[in-house]
């Protein structure tokens, strides 16, 4: 086990006009489970490939326990990954595939055994010990393959969206089973998946790339609570954040008719600015209560909740999504809504920057 | 608007992987009748002169000459008996080691080739490929004249070796080309996967690699091997009585005894055995295909 330092670590592909991980700082602590997530393209499997060793790291470096890596081949890391489509070897069995590692590290016959035995009891694998990967199931060969990176007991965990070929409900089953079976094992852990809802279930913290650039490296509490800018704001959650350009009108924010005040220290992050952009989770406007007046465009019932989406009268070319209790309102009607100026976010309209607490 | 609007009313992944084909049996309409009349009429036709082949070997000489072809005869072996006592031995001896060495020497030389062509590639990969199929369309009548002064030059006229040398060059191209398409089927993480559990390339390569592709390894050292021992001009111009191989003694047979059907027929069939042999012995590993179920 050990800790894992990114440290402006860079990779340029051959041909690529811009990195595709640019100068990436991630201070990982041992033991601690760290999820790199973003939309496809952002760089997230380079930079998991990065630390394991199977792209160049053109600049910066990587630790790894303290150790730099640049230069280190991958089989001298002591990483386990496991992949997107699992890369099994299809010509072993279960135990085979599960054992190979070990037995490229002269690692006895009976001390392999004992532990590919100890790895399948975890993972429920026992009574497929003799198989070939053909005759699996999508779960059960995402579980060889998580016990093909158990065994070998490494330092650090890679794992590739390991679970976007499994059906949604065994999706999620596997998420809690893996993010427990890792706080057991306490080994650190870097998971790449480009699904928020993953990230912020299973992350003790999340890194947010675009365009292989970092955005933010919190809890996944924090990355609710403040999102640091405006992609970080529309990424995380859902239904995304809703996004208002509105003017600033002494220390208040003017939205249509209606006035909301500000927090002094929001009213001092946005001195000098004649606009803003705010920002407000659906789940924060309060339907039925307020004074701005929303149109009803449509109601999408979850059974236990609603999404209402509709468009400010004031304003027709905006479009807002709230949340709010089941069956109680129908499209086409008019309802007011509500800010609790505690849950607004603040941002520059031009950079995007989070403005104010 | 961004990404996360679509995680939690997305439809599951796996939903969107393509379904294996269903299967539906269709109903034998007027058409497939057709078709399939066609089908059996087109199949006859290529089989029949194999057929025609076989049968006139199992003739009497005058039996294989009647006007009216005769379907119905009393089989005789009279024909290969004559065969194997005019020594076709040491033709099938040549034969035999100009093919099999050959083979050996395209699969060890082009398996590293194909390797690196197709899951390590780099800039000038297409021009590597290319430069293997340009060797190939050259025909080879323009290159019998220097290959004939080289090989005088070097005393290798008439030596089975020089066979060997010539159908690895021949088949190598074509090796290299088909054993890349088959390995550029193979996920590069299965690789990676096995570097990263502490393999070296060759342990990686051999434990991992090849079994993989190995019926992709079958398929080309069969077309390879087909290649070999059906090839003829190499054969007819660069060898005399010590190198000579079973196409040019069946050629041989024409020429000194004159039209015998019955005992070209025997020779032919004889000359043909091995290959037929050969598939059947490759097919098990060439109906398994490639099966990559385990890994995509
Ligand atoms: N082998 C490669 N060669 C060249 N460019 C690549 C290669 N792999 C990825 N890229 C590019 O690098 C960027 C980041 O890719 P990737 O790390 O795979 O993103 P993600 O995993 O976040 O979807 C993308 O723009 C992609 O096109
Ligand atoms: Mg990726």
């Amino acid at each position: 086990m050990a800790d894992v330092c990114y440290d402006e670590a860079t990779c340029i592909y051959a041909g690529a006009d811009r990195p595709a991980v640019d100068a990436l700082n991630l201070d990982i602590k041992d033991g601690e489970f760290v999820v790199l997530v973003g939309p496809s393209g952002s760089g997230k499997s380079t930079a998991l490939r990065m630390l394991a060793g199977l792209e160049e790291i053109d600049a910066g470096s990587i630790r790894i326990g303290g150790r730099d890596m640049v230069g280190v081949p991958s089989r001298d890391r002591d990483i386990a990954m496991v992949f997107q489509n699992y890369a099994l070897y299809p010509n072993k069995t279960v135990a085979e595939n599960m054992g190979f590692s070990l037995k490229m590290h002269g690692v006895s016959k009976e001390e392999r055994q004992r532990r590919v035995r100890e790895a399948a009891r975890l993972l429920d694998l026992e009574p497929l010990l003799g198989r070939k990967p053909k005759h699996l199931s999508g779960g059960q060969r995402q579980r060889v393959a998580m016990g093909r990176a158990i065994v070998r007991e490494p330092q650090v965990f890679c794992m590739d969206e390991p679970l976007s070929n499994l059906d949604a409900k065994l999706r999620v089953q596997t998420r809690t089973q893996i993010a427990a079976l890792q706080r057991r094992l306490g080994v650190t852990t870097v998971y790449v998946t480009h699904d928020q809802v993953e990230a912020m279930t299973m992350g003790d913290r999340v890194a947010v790339l675009r365009d292989g650039r970092l955005q933010q490296f919190a809890t996944p509490g924090e990355l609710y609570d403040r999102p640091v800018n405006l992609f970080v704001a529309g990424f995380i959650g859902s239904p995304a954040m809703n996004q208002l350009n509105v003017d600033v009108d002494a220390g208040a924010l003017r939205v249509g008719e209606t006035v909301v005040p500000l927090s002094a220290a929001q009213a001092t992050a946005v001195a000098g600015l004649s606009r803003v952009t705010l920002g407000v989770r659906p789940e924060h406007l309060s339907v039925g209560g307020g004074e701005l007046k929303l149109q009803v465009d449509l109601v999408e019932e979850l059974g236990s909740d609603s999404y209402v989406y509709g468009h400010l009268v004031a304003e027709p070319d905006t479009s807002l999504v709230a949340r709010a209790g089941r069956g109680r309102f129908r499209m086409g009607e008019t309802v007011g809504i509500g800010f609790d100026p505690g849950q607004l976010h603040l941002f520059h309209p031009d950079s995007g920057e989070r403005l104010g607490p | 608007m961004m990404a996360a609007t679509d995680t939690l009313a997305a439809p599951p992944r796996a939903a969107t992987r393509p379904t294996p084909a269903i299967r539906r049996r269709r109903r034998p309409g007027i058409g497939n009748v057709v078709w399939g009349v066609v089908a059996w009429l087109v199949g006859i036709l290529f089989f029949f002169p194999v057929l025609w082949m076989v049968l006139s070997s199992f003739k009497t000489e005058a039996a294989a000459y009647t006007n009216v072809p005769q379907f119905v005869f009393s089989p005789t072996l009279a024909e290969y008996r004559h065969v194997f006592s005019s020594g076709v031995g040491s033709y099938f001896l040549n034969s035999a080691i100009a093919t099999v060495v050959s083979v050996v020497a395209v699969l060890l030389l082009g398996t590293p080739a194909a390797f690196a062509l197709s899951l390590r590639p780099i800039k000038k990969t297409s021009d590597a490929l290319f430069f293997f199929l340009s060797t190939k369309m050259l025909p080879i009548v323009a290159a019998i004249i220097p290959l004939f002064v080289a090989a005088e030059a070097v005393h290798m006229l008439d030596n089975v070796w020089t066979l060997v040398i010539l159908y690895t060059a021949m088949n190598l191209p074509i090796a290299v080309w088909m054993m890349r398409s088959f390995l550029l089927e193979v996920p590069s993480e299965l690789l990676e996967a096995a570097e990263m559990d502490g393999a070296r390339l060759w342990r990686s390569l051999r434990e991992v690699i090849l079994p993989v592709v190995s019926p992709g390894l079958a398929a080309t050292a069969l077309i390879c091997a087909i290649f070999a021992w059906n090839e003829f001009f190499f054969a007819v111009n660069i060898t005399a009585a010590r190198a000579a191989t079973v196409p040019v003694f069946l050629v041989g047979f024409i020429s000194s005894q004159g039209l015998y059907w019955a005992q070209l027929a025997a020779a032919a069939t004889i000359a043909t055995l091995p290959v037929v042999l050969a598939g059947w012995v490759a097919q098990r590993q060439l109906v398994r295909g490639l099966s990559f179920g385990a890994i995509k």
